[in-house]
């Protein structure tokens, strides 16, 4: 099984930013149960998109740096990250279907 | 996928995971349409202190995921899509679906609803960016900083003295001169001193760069002007029946709510309607519950 991979302030840039492939950050916390619900979706992205997209979670309470790095005031965040930089910010829980079309799109 | 059904429940939340776990034992062949998550409405309930089996409460979210996992047990099957429409052919009952069309002698409609949004300037610009909809979600990122909950209900209030915890002040803004919240939510809210109450008043827009600097306010009664700096917005204006699908096809209040009979029965023989979207629901997970029970067994009649 390829799972997301829990990353955290210490090493974001290495994990996120230094990524020669596409990266999905799922920013999180365990009190916030819209992103309990799309946990599982997750998982079964990472496994579809295994080679062509990292995904990885940020519990943001115990990384409060990058989650304030990038503004994040909702949770879940999903950002797209591509050569290091975010180009797609999607706020709230959201269907299988629809993670893929934006990733799909965040592919070409 | 199978898409021919007995019946078809659509919505996953309190009313239709029951009525799904009653089709099932009836042993009908019986297909649960979702669009989101299963639980529905209640996932956000951080704690469920008024179904009656739970005397230490439950989350939200465990109590959908249970009702789920029981109705599964009895072989209801179910489908991640969003119902578009449903058209009447001969006997059959046709679900449009963005995932595809399923049929079944009888549906029933559990769509329930959902959070009401404002419909002003910068409200979509800024989600994620200090307006929410959830303060259990968000409010640990408004620490030590202004905040505003606009509405007046139970929602509304309980956000208001969860983020207490978090944000410097909380000003409740209700465009009416009383709350609609229960007594002793209320009581709690009025002696809580980081909360302050704005009466008769309405949110114009929302204003800021990146994130929200601050709200554009009018008194409704003297239409007087005034604008409040806050970092976050939380909106909590009551729900909205999800039955956009459905005007034309069944008769519906102003609202929007579906009338039904006390046999849970539409206008339309075999479509039947469940939980909040009901014009004369009472809005408790335990009411939609029991909804969904009775619409299983007319409809169970209906078939047979």
């Amino acid at each position: 099984m390829n799972r997301p991979l829990a990353v955290g302030d210490s090493n974001f840039d290495e994990i996120v930013l230094q990524s020669k492939t596409p990266v999905l950050v799922d920013f999180w916390a365990l009190w916030c149960r819209p992103c309990l619900v799309i946990a599982p979706i997750l998982d079964e992205l990472a496994e579809e998109y295994s080679g062509r997209v990292t995904i990885v979670r940020v519990d943001v309470d115990q990384n409060p740096k990058s989650a304030a790095r990038y503004s994040i005031m909702a949770i879940p965040t999903l950002l797209i990250f591509k050569n290091g930089k975010p180009i797609t910010n999607v706020v709230g829980a959201k269907r299988k279907q629809d993670l893929k079309k934006i990733l799909d799109a965040a592919l070409d | 996928m199978n898409k021919e059904y007995e019946v078809i429940i659509i919505g996953g939340g309190p009313a239709g995971l029951s009525a799904g776990l009653y089709t099932s034992r009836a042993r009908l062949n019986s297909l649960l349409v979702e669009r989101g998550m299963v639980g529905g409405q209640i996932v956000n309930a951080e704690r469920v202190d008024n179904y009656p089996g739970f005397p230490e409460g439950i989350s939200g979210f465990e109590l959908g995921q249970l009702m789920h996992q029981q109705a599964t047990k009895y072989g209801l099957k179910t489908i991640i899509a969003e119902a578009t429409g449903i058209e009447l052919r001969d006997e059959q009952k046709v679900v449009k679906t963005d995932e595809g069309n399923f049929t079944a002698k009888a549906v029933i409609i559990a769509s329930g609803s959902e959070r009401r949004k404002l419909g002003i300037p910068g409200e979509e610009k800024f989600m994620g960016k200090g307006v929410s909809y959830c303060a259990t979600c968000d409010a640990a990122f408004f620490r030590e900083v202004p905040v505003a909950v606009v509405g007046g209900g139970d929602a509304a209030i309980t956000e208001a003295l969860h983020l207490v915890k978090f944000a410097s002040k909380v000003t409740v803004i209700h465009r009416r001169d009383q709350l609609r919240a229960s007594r002793i939510l209320q009581e709690k809210a009025f002696s809580e001193p980081k909360v302050q109450f704005l009466w008769n008043t309405i949110v114009d827009e929302i204003e800021g760069e990146d994130l929200v600097k601050r709200i554009k306010l009018r008194e409704v009664k003297t239409g007087e002007k005034s604008a409040l700096e806050v970092a976050g917005i939380f909106i909590s204006i009551g729900l909205k029946p999800n039955t956009d699908y459905l005007k034309g096809i069944l008769p519906l209040d102003p609202v929007g709510h579906i009338i039904t009979n006390d046999k849970m029965e539409t206008g339309i023989p075999g479509i039947f309607a469940a939980g909040d979207i009901r014009h004369d629901s009472a809005r408790q997970a335990i009411t939609a519950a029991g909804d969904g029970a009775t619409a299983t067994i007319y409809a169970e009649k209906f078939l047979s």
